[in-house]
């Protein structure tokens, strides 16, 4: 159908809304509570345009008709825009510059873009309780300008439903039930609603005085992991593009800000692979229950613990990779090299804020003392760390990760994209079944942005039904099959953020489905770089388990790689 | 107004936090002279009527449901119909139509006061002093402006201006 707008002819389809044709044409309409693929709410109201006979419709949820006539910057518009962008700061605290999303704030560029040169509203403002009770995301209500996004992510996407609107009025407030704390709710820490946020009133948790701290401490033994995810998106932070890949910029970093070792979390990836091929083969050879899911995601494991505690026998008893580095770095490295376990300090370097949680779980420490990981900071906080630290990263050499646990394959980096846990364990399970590799490495199906991805493969005599699920909405349908026993998957991996890590809740901000696929090509792009591509041909992996673990699935591995899962009550 | 601002939901953005400032707006220009009225105080209520019909426009046009989009009518026509009103608040202090209890002085007319005590006993701050069948006075330090003596009083004795 024909519209008008700003006085120019297109072309629309039915049932289109007014923004999404605006933005198709390259028209630029403010949003503030708009997502798209979310259902849309209208309720920031700064998206009005003007239609035939001068009245204001919000553009995010009004459809086209054939004939309209908008007006995207007409006098009235242009004042309804600014007097609400003036209505949001009256009750905005005044902090910007001590605010985390300094910088990178929507209310601070509508106002920037719109000349906001005076606080035109004053008077009350609403008052709400920090919470900074949970180990991985902090809420502040007063930033809170209530447009909802983070609402709909947790309860569409993320299917937690932890927080939502209480209160009435110019009260009401985003916060979890009875208004209580985040660690007290079913949140799984995904960090999905820090990503969208526009504003400071959701972030993560930082421990980047933890990590200088030990950093400048002399007597301790500093390791840093650096988990797939980061190295094509810290660019972001440096004004690179979305999918540059930065593999050897960060260990070259991470040395000039002077931690003492780099390790790469991809050999642990690795040795994940490992085991959980391993597990997978016993179980299918053992008659064992299926389907195996896949534990690498802190947010997903959480999300079981509160709502399926009864599948725990489903999933793979494998730790993350996290865990599994950590775990290995205070005993098989701390034993090779004679360094006290108690003097390591290992930092996380992780595109996730579930991490962070995942860290503090008294189960995931081989000492028993002290975590094994024990601080994780986000992209954006490693980047932050950075630029204190004086270093332009855009400039840093291609340096290496250290020996012995920083070498790794293609398998273990594509593990920061939905569906390559799958593609990697596959990989490993078609050798270890037939004794040989697959012809055609590449296992495309389950790769790309769809939250689900289904695929049979024939791997020896037998035929494998695999799924690569990720946002947590998507993998109850998959769940309830298993619990009224009508599964017929072998293996399912699950990522808690949509599109996997490289979209995590710790990544740089904003974030965007456009950005998630440009990380997610760089990821295959580095896979396919690498001469070897699959977790059995990881040399490091090899002597690990010639020196110290003996063999996959083995009694070393049970009591080192392999964890055990709690049932979470929650209000 | 303040009805408005009770009863609106919080969903839109002109209507959670337009109204709440079209009442501040309100309040600021209905209050009589105090001594503790700071400079910023007085500058702040000319600044809110520079700003009142601008707000009531966007609230009316942008408003989601029907409640905002009628909450800023009784602004918007007084507007239009009485604006002289408005003025005299703002600049004399005072209230045409006595219906801003805030700027009234309440005094009892000591010819019509008949000493019933009534309006002593209905008053909630004991700022009515007098003896019994003589006439009363209304301490004016004390009064909050609250009307109860006027509502009470039977033979019309008490002057509001």
């Amino acid at each position: 159908m024909n519209i008008k707008i700003n006085n120019n002819a297109y072309w629309a389809n039915p049932g289109e809304t007014i923004l999404q044709v605006a933005h198709r044409e390259g028209i630029k309409i403010p949003t503030l509570c708009h997502m798209s693929d979310l259902s849309p709410t209208g309720a920031c109201r700064i998206c009005v345009v003007e239609i035939s006979g001068g009245q204001l419709v919000p553009s995010c949820a009004f459809p086209v008709h054939e004939g309209m006539d908008v007006q995207t910057n007409s006098k009235k518009v242009r004042r309804s825009r600014k007097s609400i962008i003036e209505l949001l700061i009256a009750n905005h605290p005044k902090d910007c510059l001590i605010c985390v999303r300094n910088g990178n704030c929507d209310l601070q560029d509508l106002a920037e873009e719109y000349g906001v040169r005076s606080y035109r509203y004053v008077g009350e403002k609403r008052t709400g309780k920090l919470d900074l009770a949970s180990p991985a995301v902090e809420r502040d209500p007063e930033k809170c300008i209530l447009c909802g996004r983070c609402v709909r992510m947790c309860h569409e996407v993320q299917n937690v439903g932890a927080i939502d609107f209480t209160d009435r009025g110019f009260y009401s407030q985003v916060a979890p039930a009875l208004n209580r704390s985040l660690n007290t709710t079913a949140c799984v820490y995904c960090g999905q609603c820090v990503t969208a946020c526009p504003v400071g009133a959701l972030r993560e948790k930082s421990y980047l005085k933890a990590a200088w701290e030990a950093i400048n401490d002399p007597d301790v033994h500093v390791i840093v992991q650096v988990a797939p995810a980061v190295r094509v998106a810290i660019g972001e932070e440096f004004g690179m593009p979305p999918g540059t890949i930065s593999t050897g910029k960060i260990p070259a970093a991470l040395r000039r800000i002077g931690v003492n070792e780099v390790f790469d979390t991809n050999f642990a990836a690795d040795l994940t692979i490992m085991e959980e091929a391993h597990e997978l083969i016993e179980r299918i050879r053992a008659g064992k229950k299926l389907p195996l899911f896949t534990s690498c995601s802190p947010g997903w494991i959480k999300y079981v613990e509160h709502f399926y505690p009864e599948l725990f026998e489903y999933i793979s008893t494998c730790k993350s990779p996290q865990g599994m580095q950590g775990a290995v770095i205070k005993s098989y490295y701390a034993n090779k090299t004679g360094i006290d376990p108690k003097k390591i300090f290992v930092l996380s370097i992780m595109p996730c804020t579930a991490k962070k949680f995942e860290a503090g779980r008294p189960e995931l420490s081989v000492t028993q003392a002290e975590p094994d990981v024990d601080v994780v900071l986000s992209t954006r906080e490693f980047g932050r760390m950075m630029k204190i630290a004086g270093i332009d990263f855009t400039r840093m050499p291609d340096e290496g990760f250290d020996d012995p646990l920083g070498e790794s394959t293609g398998a273990g980096v594509i593990f920061g994209a939905s569906g390559g846990v799958m593609e990697a364990a596959l990989r490993t399970a078609h050798y270890l079944i037939t004794g040989s590799d697959m012809e055609q490495i590449d296992f495309t199906p389950v790769r790309g942005l769809q939250g689900v991805k289904e695929a049979n493969i024939r791997i020896g005599n037998a035929t494998l039904n695999v799924a690569a699920v990720s946002g947590l909405h998507n993998i109850d349908r998959f769940l309830e099959e298993v619990r009224s026993g009508k599964s017929e998957y072998h293996f399912i991996e699950v990522m808690a953020c949509p599109g996997g890590c490289v979209n995590g809740g710790g990544q740089p901000l904003p974030a965007s489905p456009e950005k998630t696929r440009k990380r997610m090509e760089a990821i295959y792009e580095i896979d396919r770089s690498l001469p070897k591509r699959c977790s059995h041909h990881n040399d490091s992996v090899k002597a690990l388990y010639d020196d110290f673990l003996g063999k996959p699935g083995g009694k070393r591995s049970h009591e080192l790689l392999h964890t055990r899962y709690m049932k979470r009550e929650s209000i | 107004m303040q009805f408005i601002t009770s009863e609106s939901c919080g969903k839109c953005i002109p209507c959670r936090e337009g109204t709440k400032r079209l009442l501040e707006i309100l309040e600021r220009i209905t209050k009589s002279y105090r001594e503790e009225e700071t400079e910023v105080d007085s500058l702040m209520r000319f600044q809110g009527m520079l700003y009142l019909e601008r707000l009531a426009d966007v609230i009316k046009d942008t408003s989601l449901c029907g409640l905002g989009q009628t909450a800023a009518n009784p602004v918007i026509s007084t507007l239009r119909y009485f604006r002289d009103e408005y003025e005299a608040h703002l600049y004399d202090r005072t209230c045409p139509s006595k219906a801003c209890r805030q700027m009234l002085t309440y005094t009892i007319d000591a010819e019509k006061c008949t000493g019933c005590t009534l309006c002593a006993m209905r008053c909630p701050v004991d700022a009515i002093r007098g003896k019994r069948k003589e006439a009363h006075y209304i301490e004016q330090d004390k009064c909050t402006h609250c009307g109860q003596c006027e509502l009470n009083c039977r033979f019309d004795a008490i002057i509001a201006e």
